[in-house]
């Protein structure tokens, strides 16, 4: 091999790896996908333990986003009322320091677990379209709903029904 | 070389996909939704500039879009 031929392949080799990182297209978490461990993604928190077998919601957030503020009290509610029936709430947030969320959090205090997701890595790799999203694990750690935004009453209204459903699963299994 | 414009065209494509055209994501739009970024923030600003507008131009609308620039929803 010629040193033109090896800078040649060289030169395609780097063309096509470029092409195929810029062209790559992001997965994010869908329906069926499952709930990955969370502790790989150095989320700053204490996650909360025994997630198995529990309906969790996951919700991202961040403290400039006006329908995450509105979904605050009604997350407080799920938690409660479902809570002791085997939901968990987890509320990840995306802000750029840590002191806008605990600015946020002194005002709209949380009931339910948050996290901060400092390094964006969890909110990369479920791909999220839009600020808050929520994902709606099952019992068995599967996505079942998925929710963009936060649109009030309707929103609401679909969770209940949605938590109600993914709790009662146990109960058919049992 | 067999195909050196071949090559050199992947080459330039795969530079010019890496030039300034970025997508913000949703969970970067913090300073976005910042207040001083909506341009309908004034409503006393935004009246007169809309009455300006209409009557020099006779157009009206366009300025501002509802909600800031948060991409939320």
């Amino acid at each position: 091999m010629n040193t033109s031929s090896a800078i040649n392949r060289i030169t395609t080799l780097a063309a096509i790896a470029l092409l195929t990182l810029t062209i790559t297209a992001q997965s994010g978490w869908k329906s069926g996908s499952a709930l990955p461990d969370l502790n790989t993604y150095k989320l700053e928190g204490k996650i909360p333990v025994g997630l198995k077998g529990k309906v969790i919601l996951i919700d991202f957030w961040a403290s400039w986003c006006g329908p995450c503020k509105a979904s605050f009290p009604v997350l407080n509610e799920l938690q409660k009322e479902y809570g002791p029936k085997g939901l968990v709430v987890i509320a990840v947030n995306q802000d750029a320091t840590d002191a806008l969320m605990r600015s946020f959090l002194d005002d709209h205090p949380a009931s339910f677990t948050t996290l901060r997701d400092a390094g964006n890595r969890l909110v990369e790799a479920a791909d999220v379209q839009s600020m808050p999203s929520s994902y709606l694990f099952d019992r068995s750690g599967k996505i079942r709903f998925l929710h963009t935004g936060f649109h009030g009453e309707k929103t609401t209204a679909q969770y209940k029904k949605e938590i109600e459903q993914l709790l009662n699963e146990k109960k058919e299994t049992k | 070389m067999k195909h050196p414009l071949l090559i050199l065209g992947l080459l330039i494509m795969a530079l010019a996909s890496l030039t300034g055209c970025g997508t913000v994501q949703p969970w970067e739009r913090g300073t976005l939704s910042d207040y001083t970024m909506q341009a309908d923030r004034d409503p006393l600003t935004d009246s007169m500039r809309e009455h300006v507008y209409f009557t020099r131009e006779s157009a009206a609308g366009g300025r501002g879009v509802g909600g800031g620039g948060c991409g939320c929803n």
